[in-house]
């Protein structure tokens, strides 16, 4: 039987990490398993997780009153999700909603930031690689506000 | 019209023969006999352009132009010289790659379609006064539309049989560079004839050689004599000084470097400036003898039965010219503007082997504000200084 | 150059404003192209617009086209119904280089109509002719919606790696949702053995090549097909000039090493 720290070297995001790290971070962490429809995260809820996305899909979505869950993106195996533990007032911003049986490890928020504080050195591998996705995604983000396919380009002015 | 080879006529020795002004009409009149419709400079709405020529009095004789950016104006000489001017509006290239032409015309009935393409009969022409780098204009647009995998038909068909008399020029404008571009004043590229106007006390004259099997046939059939080598040697003065007084004039330049120059500058702040100045009014492109952009007019009649497609003149400063789905690509003056200069000037090079600019200033002077090329270049280069 | 006159002999709506014509010549031999290439198709009276081949020139002579109606004449193309006619010129320009493919891994990058130049490749992937060691296409999209050759895309997974992604969709939408980018970068690439075509929006092909430059796939390996302006189709009227390349007969499809230079000048 495979140990978190086994599951956690397998992440692309602990990937390099030294083995000593992840035994470090280990206690912090969990195996969880979550079903179709679970959410993983609620908007405006406390935010106590950051979760490494093993297998299946993940919808990030938020709900429109006349539309229903409006999905962002979706995220799948090697993804991680969720950065409001990082911050006060830790926060939840979006949903977060298996799409089908999802395999993932949870870390406690509180407990990473103790081990952060504790090594700095840890914490801020950590944060150059949460910082490296944040502007991927806000990369993404801005490619999908171009709505590049559309038969007409944005209007000049109105890009992000 | 033989492919038009490098030659060296800077050279006066060749120039055996001796034709009397008073005679030129004889030349005319045989180069007509053969069938040729002849076309020349002709004096028309105060401008030296390119018209129909049945006689010699159609010429343009003892007028000459004054020319500078943004200026021209036609003046009498004091002498009676026929070919005393340079370049006026006009090129060759409207009886080459006609301004305005049909391709095919169509007709749908029910759910068929016809497609019938317009030939057109093409005539037998015959230029009239073509200076040196007019000759190198009309090889540069053989290059773009006969050199290719499809190659324009109706411009191939009207240059294949085309009829030149060249006159290397004695005299040469302010807005003339074709000395920086190697394409003048002597006429450097083959011609069915070439001549050089002399006028020296009372005495009027044409040194004229042939450089085809064809020109050597007209020659026959006109009233010459030897030239002495004291008329040769006149000849070779009058080239001479247009040469000078280019190379002493402010639009010289050494050209040789322009390719790598305007590649290591696209994003001069030399192009903003020229934008707040240039109109985009494409006066440029119209004038200049190799500009061969074009574009076509599809075209139905009323009862939508009948369509038909015409090809006419483009130019690269129209917004419509680079649009693509959502707008242009080229949507403002700066772009413009950088686009038809280094495509003249640099890209030509990597797609046809030589520059697209043969020196020839038409657009210095048909530029409502004065734009000139020569002074960009410079420009650019002065910027680039660090 | 006057084009051959043609007939529709079956029109399918892919999604509304986007259409594929399939087009038979009742006298001239069936055309031979080249997957990449493009013909000028002539709406009667209204003019020409240039259109990839979206078909297998071995289905029986057959032109296969797919046209989005967005200007005056694929909108009079879009009123093309069976059995009306067209005129159609071509084919034009260089395609999608086949060879040298074999052993290698092959990256299909397609977005929006970016699919239909690409989809003769997609078919000669799925084929197995190209002998590349795997296939793999990459498509995004507005919308599941707003997806090309939806009804055919079932087929293509059973020899072909097709991972989608759309920038909306809802929850019935089984692949990504994001930008095509996101799943390109979390792919695993050998990049050193990978040759990718690229088609679709400008922005979109510039922002994938970053992707495919940080995996380590040279800019030799990379090849993308190109839009400007056409009126001719045959470098003589010089609208879709581009640097020192006629898009239409240098192109429409370039090798990225070849024209980088001109791809970050804007305005160009």
């Amino acid at each position: 039987m495979k140990t978190i720290a086994n599951l956690l070297h397998e992440h692309p995001f602990f990937h390099g990490l030294p083995e000593s790290d992840l035994q470090f971070l280990a206690s912090c962490a969990e195996n969880c398993v979550y079903h179709e429809g679970e959410h993983l995260a609620k908007e405006d809820t406390p935010a106590n997780h950051f979760f490494l996305i093993r297998s299946g899909r993940v919808a990030v979505e938020t709900f429109v009153p006349n539309r229903g869950a409006l999905c962002l993106l979706t995220l799948h195996g090697g993804d991680i999700f969720g950065w409001s533990w990082l911050f006060p007032p830790y926060i939840s911003a979006f949903d977060a909603r298996a799409l089908e049986e999802v395999r993932s490890i949870r870390l406690g928020g509180a407990c990473l930031r103790e081990k952060c504080e504790t090594e700095p050195r840890l914490g801020f591998e950590l944060m150059k690689r949460f910082a490296r996705i944040a502007t991927e995604r806000l990369q993404s983000a801005r490619i999908q506000l171009l709505d590049i396919y559309g038969s007409t380009p944005p209007e000049p002015g109105t890009t992000p | 019209m033989a492919n038009l080879g490098q030659i060296d006529s800077a050279n006066m020795d060749s120039y055996e023969h001796l034709l009397q002004a008073a005679d030129l009409d004889d030349l005319i009149q045989a180069i007509l006999e053969h069938g040729y419709e002849v076309y020349g400079p002709t004096l028309v709405d105060k401008a030296i352009t390119y018209g129909k020529i049945l006689s010699s009095a159609d010429l343009p004789q003892g007028w000459t132009d004054e020319q500078e950016g943004g200026h021209y104006r036609v003046k009498r000489r004091t002498d009676n010289a026929y070919f005393g001017y340079v370049v006026g509006p006009h090129s060759w290239k409207k009886y080459l790659q006609l301004p305005h032409r049909p391709i095919w015309k169509s007709s749908r009935q029910e759910q068929e379609v016809q497609i019938i393409e317009i030939k057109e009969d093409v005539p037998k022409l015959a230029f009239l006064g073509v200076r040196s780098c007019e000759l190198h204009a009309i090889a540069i647009q053989d290059r773009v539309l006969i050199e290719s995998d499809y190659p324009n038909s109706n411009y191939r068909d009207r240059r294949s049989g085309l009829f030149t008399v060249a006159v290397n020029c004695t005299t040469a404008a302010p807005t003339c560079f074709c000395t920086a571009m190697q394409t003048g004043p002597a006429v450097t590229l083959t011609s069915d004839l070439t001549m050089t106007e002399v006028l020296e006390g009372k005495r009027h004259f044409f040194l004229i050689e042939s450089g085809t099997e064809l020109g050597a046939q007209i020659l026959a059939q006109l009233p010459l004599k030897p030239s002495t080598v004291e008329e040769k040697q006149q000849a070779q003065k009058g080239i001479e000084s247009a040469e000078t007084q280019m190379r002493q004039g402010p639009r010289h330049f050494d050209s040789s470097d322009l390719k790598e120059l305007l590649y290591r500058n696209f994003e001069s702040p030399s192009w903003d400036k020229v934008a707040e100045r240039c109109l985009s009014c494409a006066n440029c492109t119209m004038a200049c003898p190799t500009c061969f952009c074009s574009t076509v007019e599809d075209t139905t009649d009323l009862s939508g039965e009948n369509a038909e497609r015409w090809e006419r003149w483009d130019s690269c400063f129209t917004s419509d010219f680079s649009h693509i789905t959502g707008g242009s690509v080229r949507a403002d003056t700066r772009s413009r503007y950088r686009q038809w200069m280094t495509h003249k000037l640099a890209t030509w090079h990597d797609q046809f082997d030589s520059s697209g600019c043969v020196g020839c200033g038409r657009c210095i002077t048909w530029c409502p504000v004065g734009i000139d090329l020569t002074e960009e270049v410079r420009t650019i280069r002065n910027l680039e200084q660090p | 150059m006057i084009p051959e006159v043609y007939k529709v002999i079956h029109r399918q709506e892919e999604y509304p404003g986007t259409f594929t014509l399939h087009l038979e010549s009742p006298a001239s031999p069936p055309m031979v192209y080249g997957p990449g290439q493009f013909n000028m198709l002539y709406a009667f009276g209204t003019g020409e617009s240039a259109i990839s081949f979206s078909g297998l020139e071995v289905e029986e002579g057959l032109l296969v086209h797919t046209i989005r109606a967005q200007g005056t004449v694929t909108r009079a193309l879009e009123r093309l119904k069976k059995g009306d006619s067209l005129g159609v010129r071509g084919p034009f320009g260089r395609g999608w280089p086949l060879q040298g493919i074999e052993g290698k891994e092959l990256l299909l990058i397609a977005g929006g109509l970016g699919l239909a130049p690409l989809r003769p490749v997609v078919y000669r992937a799925w084929q197995g002719k190209l002998k590349a060691s795997r296939a793999r296409l990459f498509y995004g999209a507005r919308r599941p919606t707003e997806l090309l050759y939806g009804d055919e895309i079932p087929h293509w997974i059973t020899k072909l790696d097709v991972v989608m992604s759309v920038d909306h969709g809802d929850n019935a939408w089984p692949g990504h949702i994001g930008v095509i980018t996101d799943p390109l970068q979390a792919s695993d690439i050998d990049g050193a053995n990978t040759v990718a075509f690229l088609c679709g929006p400008e922005i979109m092909m510039r922002f994938c090549i970053q992707v495919l430059l940080r995996k380590g796939v040279p800019e030799s390996a990379i090849y993308l097909s190109m839009e400007r302006n056409m009126k001719c189709a045959i470098g003589l009227c010089g609208h879709c000039q581009w640097g020192p390349n006629f898009i239409c007969k240098d192109g429409p499809v370039f090798c990225y090493q070849d024209i980088r230079a001109w791809f970050q000048i804007h305005g160009l």
